[in-house]
């Protein structure tokens, strides 16, 4: 029979067991998500999509393994998370953008936005928002030249000289109203994406797919989506420029990074709450601040800095929408207080 | 179905190794180890000294306080009372007795003339001196629960979820001997002055729901069955009685504050045999299981049985076996010794020789929320952890850290595989030190205020 003398057991805590999730299996579930937005910019504005999100991808892995290299900390490349934000980053930039920028682009989120506070977890702001602001903020001319996908595919090398540049649907809005986007884009080329923007928000029908995909892979929860793209339906239907409400709120919808922000930014574990209340309170938040930036604000568009201010607050949510205790009755309470 | 609890986690339940298994009888060890502590409270008082003859059921502890006393499981000799390693970690005083084989039976264990003519008081001095306690694990003395409860409840809830995976001793119980089970709780019914007791079972074990119910509608007796949902902690006390009734234990309370009363199946077993044949707690149905045993098995033996025998029982373990743990996968002791021995709450022995931790290195926590959302008490897993690495006592208890029962299901659900249990039972530590230092300031102030006092 067995020696049980010399056997020599690992004496740790409670649980044994644990689940197969991983921050990896996640990442990559968030991944495969992103690939029909991929396929839809490829076909949209040509192979120049795939090999910038391709760059931004490997130069995200680069400055993540270069910074954890120097400063002798374990490394965490494998976990994926840096694949994710390389492609986000690439998704909220044109197509034309050159792959210099794209690199310094990278080098901001991974280096300054996530790595200085201490790597995956730590960050206070979406690496790959943070990234597309400061790419903004130092090449505006480049971050909104946008091509009319109807008229020529970008070039991988050379932008090419053949492309004709247009404005971006909530730009039309912007400066002509409704009326001027509808001249230009039906509703159906805004749901399936022949539409000029940013490379990867661009076909709503490609980001719902993914979103779905997320939600039934309960890789996020529906919370943050329903209430942020919900609060931009109500308050552009009730509030409308022009006289046509319904129109109005879908192309609101449809229109401008959205759909992408709504299903894959404000979704971001690190910089979103943790309850289901908190998560409805930031998506209500990034909701409004959307809208008002729409409607008020310098830009067309208001996606990136709603979700980037309301990152800001997620502690603040953090701390006052917490689960109800265990036990504690509501009402009971002030019934105590009362007494 | 019962509605659920908010949270929990779904493993796999891999009952499918013993859940087919009857159970079997243990040949007789040669020796064996009984601890005197198998309850929760102080330990008991040896009755015997080495070279004493002992028989079955004998007391051979007396209890102080709240416990309950400690019986010989096997007749022989006792060869030493000394502390011996035990499975809730430690060593603790142990009686050793060398088995003769007789099985000889104690004159102390007689069966009532009628058991169904015993009044309240007498049953439950019989569920004491029986030495009942929650088999389950959580060994609280069974006649204070049932005596502080009489009055108070209203609702007897049969703990038959077995939640944890692995386990399927209570499983196998309720096909092989629910007429013990319907009336161990037709005892309880009556001792609690009830009309209904309800047995929660998880649905992954209807045929054993069916075996019940098949004894019930013989019997006529006042029980219900009642299917839960498969959800890791469904056999949480207070997630039992939240599924049943609806209503949640406040803080700090107990499930008699909301006027329930909770057993294990086992529990209900023992106080049958304890009341039709005066038979105290001797024996204990063990499920041995996990991937390093090579032939799983539920077994039954008496207590104090060493853990080597169950395991040499089962065909030995494997090459590769790294941990052996008490009790179930998600809450049970891991153990670094095979010397411990079964005790009144030890409802398995499982072996791992696989992969079942996958432990990372350096876990990072990416903020995901999923402990908040499997968390069956409401807690907030990342901020306690947070809290608790920093040795933030005062932020610990505003996080209700008090409130934990170190289910596991958080540890079991984060990706990032952060030891949040394991940080939760140090924090919880730390809080109870605070408060024990501050007492003991407040009570030293009161000291020096004295004689100013007087002097004054």
């Amino acid at each position: 029979m067995t020696d049980y003398k010399n056997l020599k057991w690992i004496a740790t805590s409670s649980p044994h067991i644990r689940g197969n999730e991983t921050t990896r299996s996640l990442m990559l579930d968030v991944v495969i998500a992103m690939v029909p937005a991929l396929v839809a910019a490829v076909i949209v504005f040509g192979f120049r999509a795939l090999t910038l999100t391709a760059v931004s991808v490997v130069a995200c892995i680069f400055w993540e393994w270069l910074y954890r290299k120097i400063l002798k900390k374990d490394q965490t490349v494998g976990d994926l998370s840096a694949v994710v934000t390389g492609m986000l980053l690439a998704f909220v930039c044109p197509v034309t953008l050159p792959y210099w920028m794209m690199i310094l682009g990278d080098a901001f989120a991974i280096l300054l936005v996530k790595q200085l506070y201490g790597g995956i977890g730590r960050n206070f702001m979406n690496p790959a928002l943070a990234g597309r602001a400061a790419l903004l903020a130092c090449y505006a001319t480049a971050m909104t030249t946008w091509i009319d996908p109807s008229a020529a595919k970008a070039g991988i090398v050379g932008v090419g000289a053949d492309i004709v540049t247009a404005a971006t649907p909530m730009a039309m809005m912007k400066e002509g109203g409704l009326a001027a986007v509808m001249e230009t884009y039906d509703l159906q080329s805004m749901f399936v994406g022949n539409i000029g923007g940013s490379l990867g928000e661009v076909s709503a029908l490609a980001l719902l797919i993914g979103g779905i995909y997320l939600i039934a892979r309960k890789v996020i929860t529906w919370h943050i989506p329903v209430a942020y793209l919900g609060t931009v339906a109500v308050l552009t239907f009730l509030f409308p420029r022009g006289n046509d409400p319904l129109t109005f709120m879908l192309y609101n919808l449809l229109g401008g990074g959205l759909m992408l922000g709504a299903f894959f930014m404000a979704t971001d574990y690190v910089t979103s709450p943790v309850t289901s209340k908190g998560r409805i309170v930031f998506g209500i938040g990034c909701g409004l601040l959307t809208v008002f930036i729409r409607y008020f604000g310098g830009y067309p568009e208001g996606v990136c800095y709603s979700i980037l201010i309301m990152n800001c607050t997620t502690w603040l949510i953090d701390k006052y929408m917490r689960p109800a205790r265990f036990g504690v009755v509501k009402g009971e309470k002030k019934e105590a207080a009362k007494k | 179905m019962a509605q659920a609890f908010f949270g929990g986690v779904h493993p796999h339940d891999m009952k499918a190794a013993t859940n087919e298994k009857a159970i079997e009888q243990l040949a007789p060890p040669a020796v064996v180890v009984i601890p005197m502590s198998m309850h929760f409270g102080a330990p008991c008082t040896p009755l015997v000294k080495v070279g004493d003859h002992v028989k079955v059921g004998q007391k051979i502890g007396e209890f102080h306080g709240l416990g309950a006393p400690i019986h010989a499981s096997v007749s022989g000799t006792v060869k030493a009372v000394e502390p011996r390693p035990y499975s809730m970690g430690g060593n603790i005083m142990s009686v050793v007795v060398e088995n003769d084989f007789q099985d000889e039976l104690s004159e102390e264990v007689k069966a009532p003339a009628d058991p169904d003519a015993l009044t309240v008081e007498e049953m439950i001095e019989i569920v004491k001196n029986a030495g009942i306690v929650g088999m389950g694990g959580a060994t609280f003395p069974t006649h204070v629960k049932i005596s502080g409860g009489i009055g108070k409840v209203d609702t007897v809830i049969i703990n038959g979820a077995e939640c944890e995976p692995y386990i399927t001793g209570d499983h196998r119980t309720m096909l092989e001997r629910p007429e013990e089970i319907i009336g161990g709780a037709t005892y309880l019914a009556k001792m609690f002055g009830v009309d209904k007791v309800v047995i929660g079972v998880e649905v992954n074990k209807q045929n054993g729901i069916d075996a019940m119910n098949k004894v019930i509608a013989e019997k006529k007796a006042p029980v219900t069955v009642e299917p839960l949902r498969c959800r890791y902690p469904q056999g949480g006390e207070k997630q039992l009685c939240q599924a049943i009734t609806g209503k949640q234990v406040p803080p700090g309370g107990l499930p008699a504050n909301i006027g329930c009363a909770v057993f294990n199946i086992n529990t209900t077993c023992c106080v049958y045999r304890a009341i039709t044949q005066g038979m105290p707690v001797v024996k204990k149905v063990v499920t041995v299981s996990g991937s390093g045993v090579v032939e799983p098995k539920n077994i039954e033996c008496p207590i104090g049985t060493p853990v080597s025998n169950l395991l040499d029982a089962c065909g030995g373990v494997k090459d590769g076996s790294y941990k052996l743990i008490a009790g179930g996968p998600m809450m049970g002791m891991a153990q670094y010794t095979t010397d411990i021995s079964v005790a009144k709450g030890t409802g398995s022995i499982l072996v791992f020789a696989g992969n079942e931790e996958q432990t990372v290195e350096t876990p990072h926590c990416i903020h995901c929320g999923k402990c908040v959302s499997v968390c069956p008490m409401h807690l907030e897993p990342l901020f306690m952890y947070r809290y608790a690495s920093k040795n933030m006592v005062d932020e610990l208890e505003a996080a209700h850290i008090m409130d934990c029962m170190e289910c596991g299901a958080c540890s079991y659900a984060c990706p990032a595989r952060v030891h949040l249990t394991h940080m939760f039972k140090l924090g919880k530590q730390l809080v109870k030190d605070k408060a024990a230092k501050e007492k003991a300031a407040a009570e030293a102030a009161a000291k020096a205020a004295e004689p100013a006092k007087k002097e004054a």
